[in-house]
């Protein structure tokens, strides 16, 4: 089997997100959150409360957007294309670090999952309003760095950062 | 434009925020039932007319901070969905008119500003 990995920093925020990735320092605290599979009912509850604890320390209301989009997003895949799995949000000054682990079954080609309109989506997922492949495209959109790896039969990591200013 | 100037143009039925109906401020319109097609595409101030009624429309509403949900053809979602919106402030509204009319109507009022 062959590990796939993604890689993708906002040109404009390159510089100190390579920084931050290559320091990873502590955060001043975290908040983490699992998540079942298929579980549509509490889905949405990681990215609402990290949208809030953000608001709480005065983050502009165009991140937060950002922030609470990328983590929906990304607790919806896990949510309906993993066995479940668990997110934790690294809460710092100038970023929040988004981290999400599943219990596989993994991505086939993380490149391919990346296009827009690409799915894997069930009936049920799209019966949801999921599932038109949108999703990975809209973390990227939102995300300054976004790191992905996967393999098929094995678990998926993403990881996200997104600054405050 | 105030959300009230449409409602008084469509047969609509206000099922969430009723209290806080005539402060509500619209800036425009989307149409989407694909929910990250809403996300990603969607804008703050925007009224978001949809077939969609699953809880996950909630989220979705207020993480794009629209400013309101119109369900088209007479469609009303579950009552805890309707419950699940008025602790989140967002405000729905069941229309018997399609998408296409409503998105019609809503176009034409803010282009006659």
């Amino acid at each position: 089997m062959i590990m796939s990995e993604f890689w993708y920093y906002r040109e404009s925020k390159e510089p100190e997100a390579k920084k931050f990735m290559e320091n990873k320092p502590e955060p001043d605290y975290d908040l983490s959150y699992s998540i079942g599979e298929r579980d549509f009912v509490n889905t949405g509850k990681a990215s609402s409360e990290i949208k809030l604890a953000l608001k709480r320390l005065g983050v502009d209301n165009t991140i937060l957007r950002r922030v609470a989009i990328a983590v929906y997003e990304a607790e919806i895949n896990v949510t309906a294309h993993s066995r479940g799995g668990n997110i934790i949000a690294n809460i710092y000054d100038n970023c929040v670090h988004v981290v999400f682990k599943d219990n596989g079954p993994g991505m086939k080609d993380i490149n391919q999952s990346m296009e827009p309109g690409f799915s894997t989506a069930d009936e049920m997922i799209r019966e949801m309003g999921f599932g038109a492949g949108l999703g990975l495209p809209n973390i990227k959109k939102n995300a300054d760095v976004l790191h992905i790896e996967s393999q098929e039969g094995a678990n998926t990591f993403l990881e996200l950062v997104i600054f405050y200013e | 434009m105030k959300l009230k100037k449409l409602l008084e143009n469509i047969e609509a039925t206000v099922l969430s925020q009723k209290d806080n109906i005539d402060s509500i401020e619209i800036k425009g319109g989307y149409v989407s039932d694909l929910l990250s097609d809403v996300l990603g595409n969607a804008k703050k101030g925007d009224v978001w007319m949809t077939i969609m009624k699953h809880l996950n429309v909630i989220a979705v509403a207020s993480h794009t901070e629209v400013s309101a949900i119109i369900f088209a053809k007479n469609i009303v979602p579950e009552k805890t969905i309707i419950e699940k919106a008025e602790e989140n402030g967002i405000c729905l509204i069941s229309s018997s008119l399609s998408t296409f009319e409503l998105a019609g109507i809503l176009f034409a009022l803010l282009n006659s500003n």
